[in-house]
């Protein structure tokens, strides 16, 4: 592939974020007009910049690389990383916006009422945002490798200065146009290429040059797919399902939300925009099963994306395709690094820092930073299912704490507490042991995918600790539960009289 | 072994390479290394350095136990402090049973060997009754029959119980029980001393917690009036319009009785960003209708941090302060920037205008409270916001004579006590 592609998609990318972020309220905010300047974020943007932030690497690129590689079994992951915002609308949206709390651990101080609680959660959360973070970098690398030609630092390490640079000089003072726009950006960057090569591929063009020969079987039943066993996927979406409820970078966004109503709205848009987006990935995938069957062998499967537009149309066409999709990635890389570094510096420098404006700055250095160290040093096979085992550790410690927290009376310091713990420590060494078992070991399964089991005792060991604690309920807990769930009276009562209508 | 490419493919994709596990295990390994390697190193080099005679040591055990204790009692008497503080305490007395209770219920109960089962509630409550009545120590024999309702085996050896009220002002509000085989004399003193010790800290988690009532109602006081002067200005500008706009005054007397309605209303010391500035909204125009073209408004707000919770009324005497000291004093028109800014974990919100400024050490006293008169309202925001969120919160200004005025007040994000 022509390395100008991919400077040029680069570069652009990263431009047109760093001017959004800068100048993006200046343009769009400044009025003398109050009633103009005191529009809340709509929905439909903030589902789209909940969607910008949420759609990862994994999302973009290890989706279609995981259904070239292993075939039909990785259609479940686009509809657990979709289906995870159903539980997130049910249960957990409206009633953490109305608690207030602006990150997990602020959640579950104001629940619990105690620092302990705090302290676990606010480490769990920087655990579950670095091990996120590093698959991003390593998107990134592949792809300026893919693209480029240059060594895989530089890709990683190009995400990192840009997102530290925006964040530290406030240049996310529109983060929520920002993160829209990416999620636009990611969408076209997808939709366009896939939709060029499908007009092809039917040969209404008239290109040439590929068709898919007549009587390919997409999905052969000769070649063993991934050999996924029932318990396997059912593990797989019960991670995804519940992960999703303790995304640090997802639940900050709820924040911008005037109201509990509004948060739920959002998270109903968020539901169809996921769905669009997903459809693409699956075209990319099927068409790299018989277009690009030799990345899986090769181990780099998760290039089919990024490869695909410029092995189908050739040419000039080709190569503006292939910038668009290499965009479309960096704005993946750009938009979830950044979302979750925001969050993480919220955390840390709360928890380390004291909370000032100057901790949070240092904070975010020292969150991106961190996973670049891990990145350089590892590589990753395969984006979506490393995504998918930090699915399954949020889903066994921080998930038992939301919903539990927000459903449960009974739920104590104590009992949160130990069933984080017990589910962080099962869920972690179940996925290091299974790393290291053999292919043929009947625990391989067990070990690999440990949602199904370890979510359910972190429930119970939370539930039964809480019953054996039961003294040490926080005393407010039925002011605080009665603010999670009664309708909170509307933001701004529209005046009739002032309306310019 | 290699394995074969089939195999390969067999494999669930869902798990990161070797190296990565290997690594994080790696990692996980050295760091927990190093903390016990550090831990074991500080309890070493603290013991050896803290080794003195046997009487400096058990001095230094007692007073760790008591300020373990003190910082378990800081709230009052309440169960869960009570219960760490009686373990503190009874390692320090070296009884078998250590109890605590308040004036109604046994609140923690501490013991060791036989005496390491709770007893109920009332049983205790009855042991301590004549204490509480009257406010002085009792001992109290055990009798076969109250040590098996005690839970304690009828023939054990504990057989005697002292017991001393807490007082606080005078006023008996609980009761220290402690066990022993015999009650000698050094044992009734020292549990003396222990009572005495608990209620002083009674005494002074009462004073923190009244300490936290005035400033609450200080914040209450604080809250921040609509200025007389804006009454008056409004009313003659709203009465100039009667005759030539009637429409006009109209709307002016309705916008003014919104404004009124939100600065008087009662509930809630909080409010958020969005309705607040709704209510300078309304500031704003009353004020127009004085100023005309002279008064310049721009708005920049960052949609993320409508939501924020500020303290009622904290926003709108920036804005006035703005307008009467900075413009109202200018000759010619005047700018008032209004902007919010989101700044991750929290909002930052500048008010500046390009008016006449201020000498900055006039400024510093007026701040300090050493001066009345003009720009009491910047005191006051400042004050409530210090309350509020600590003194790292307080308004930042910057100003000098000719030179405007910015105003910037940062808050965090989660207040998830605070009700809007």
């Amino acid at each position: 592939m022509n390395p100008g592609i991919g400077y040029t998609a680069l570069i652009l990318v990263s431009a047109i974020t760093t001017i959004i972020g800068f100048y993006g309220l200046r343009v769009s905010r400044t009025t003398s007009d109050f009633y103009v300047a005191s529009r809340t974020v709509k929905p439909w943007w903030n589902a789209s910049a909940i969607g910008g932030e949420y759609l990862s690497a994994a999302s973009f690129l290890g989706i279609a690389g995981l259904i070239a590689m292993s075939g039909l079994d990785a259609l479940w992951f686009p509809i657990g990383y979709t289906a995870g915002y159903l539980m997130l609308l049910f249960f957990v949206a409206a009633p953490l916006r109305r608690s207030g709390a602006y990150t997990i651990p602020d959640f579950a101080e104001a629940r619990l009422e105690s620092t302990t609680a705090r302290y676990v959660t606010s480490v769990l959360v920087v655990v579950v945002g670095w091990f996120y973070i590093v698959p991003q970098l390593h998107g990134a690398a592949l792809t300026i490798r893919t693209t480029t030609g240059l060594p895989s630092w530089v890709g990683a390490g190009s995400v990192v200065v840009v997102v530290c640079l925006t964040v530290v000089t406030g240049g996310m003072r529109s983060i929520t146009f920002v993160q829209a726009f990416q999620y636009w950006l990611k969408l076209t960057a997808l939709a366009v290429p896939a939709i060029f090569i499908l007009l092809m591929l039917s040969g209404t063009t008239g290109t040439g040059g590929a068709a898919i020969p007549a009587g390919t079987e997409l999905f052969p039943p000769s070649m063993p797919l991934s050999g996924d066993s029932t318990y396997s996927t059912l593990s797989l979406m019960v991670a995804l399902l519940f992960g999703t409820l303790g995304l640090p970078h997802v639940l900050v966004r709820f924040y911008t939300n005037p109201d509990g109503a509004a948060a739920r709205r959002t998270t109903l848009i968020v539901l169809g925009l996921l769905a669009i987006f997903y459809l693409f990935p699956t075209i990319y995938g099927v068409l790299g099963r018989v277009f690009l069957p030799g990345l899986a062998a090769n181990g780099y499967p998760d290039a089919t994306v990024l490869l695909l537009p410029g092995t189908l149309i050739g040419g000039l066409g080709g190569e503006i395709l292939s910038a668009l999709v290499v965009a479309g990635a960096f704005a993946a890389f750009l938009s979830t690094t950044s979302g979750l570094v925001v969050s993480l510096a919220g955390v840390i420098s709360q928890d380390v820092l004291g909370g000032s404006v100057r901790g949070f700055r240092i904070a975010a250095v020292f969150a991106a930073v961190v996973p670049f160290g891990v990145a350089m040093v590892t590589d990753s096979l395969a984006l979506a299912g490393s995504v998918g085992l930090v699915f399954a550790f949020t889903a066994s410690t921080i998930c038992p704490l939301l919903l539990l927290g927000i459903w449960w009376r009974g739920l104590t310091d104590a009992g949160a507490v130990a069933g984080m713990l017990a589910g962080g420590i099962l869920c972690g060494s179940a996925i290091m042991l299974g790393a290291q078992m053999g292919a043929d070991s009947v625990w391989r399964d067990l070990l690999t995918q440990p949602a199904a089991w370890t979510v359910p005792a972190a429930f119970l060991v939370t539930i039964l600790v809480s019953k054996a604690t039961a003294h040490r309920r926080s005393s407010s807990v039925s002011r605080f539960m009665t603010k999670l769930h009664v309708p909170e009276r509307p933001l701004v009562v529209e005046n009739p009289r002032t309306q310019p209508n | 072994m290699t394995p074969s490419p089939a195999i390969l493919d067999s494999m669930p994709p869902s798990v990161p390479s070797d190296s990565t596990l290997l690594l994080i295990t790696a990692v996980a390994v050295v760091i927990g290394a190093i903390a016990i390697v550090a831990a074991v190193g500080f309890r070493l080099s603290r013991s050896y350095r803290e080794l003195g005679t046997e009487a400096e040591h058990a001095t230094f055990a007692a007073l760790h136990s008591a300020a373990a204790a003190g910082r378990q009692l800081r709230n009052g008497l309440e169960p869960a402090g009570a219960l760490k503080a009686s373990k503190q305490l009874r390692s320090l007395l070296n009884c078998a049973a250590f109890a605590m209770t308040d004036d109604s219920r046994l609140l923690a109960w501490d013991g060791s060997g036989t005496a390491a089962k709770q007893p109920e509630s009332a049983v205790v409550m009855g042991l301590v009754a004549k204490a509480l009545s009257t406010g002085r120590t009792q001992v109290a024999t055990l009798e076969p029959a109250l040590r098996s309702s005690l839970g304690l085996p009828p023939d054990g050896e504990l057989k005697a119980a002292v017991i001393c009220p807490l007082k606080v002002d005078s006023r008996a509000v609980g009761c220290v029980v402690i066990l022993s085989k015999a009650p000698t004399a050094g044992l009734v003193r020292a549990t003396n001393e222990v009572a005495a010790w608990v209620s002083a800290q009674l005494e002074l988690a009462e004073l923190s917690s009244s300490r936290t009532l005035l400033a609450e109602a200080e914040v209450r006081a604080l809250r921040a009036q609509i200025s007389p002067h804006f009454i008056y200005n409004s009313l003659n500008a709203i009465a100039s319009f009667i005759n030539t706009d009637p429409q006009r005054a109209r709307d002016l007397v309705v916008e003014f009785a919104d404004f009124t309605r939100y600065s008087f209303r009662r509930h809630g010391d909080f409010t958020t960003l969005a309705e607040e500035l709704r209510c300078i909204d309304r500031y704003l125009l009353l004020e127009s209708a004085r100023f005309g073209d002279r008064l310049q408004i721009s708005l920049q707000i960052a949609p993320e941090v409508l939501s924020t919770v500020i303290p009622f009324l904290s926003l709108q005497p920036l804005v006035e302060n703005a307008v009467r000291h900075g413009i109202e004093a200018k000759v010619g028109s005047g700018l008032v920037q209004i902007s919010a800014r989101d700044l991750g974990a929290h909002t930052e919100v500048t008010i500046e205008d390009d008016g006449v400024g201020m000498d900055p050490e006039q400024l510093r006293q007026v701040l300090a409270g050493r001066q009345d008169g003009t720009h009491v309202g910047l005191r006051n925001v400042d004050a409530r916001l210090r309350q509020v969120y600590g003194d790292d919160h307080g308004l930042t200004i910057d100003t000098g004579v000719g030179h405007g005025m910015l105003i910037t007040m940062t808050v965090p994000k989660n207040q998830p006590g605070h009700d809007a």
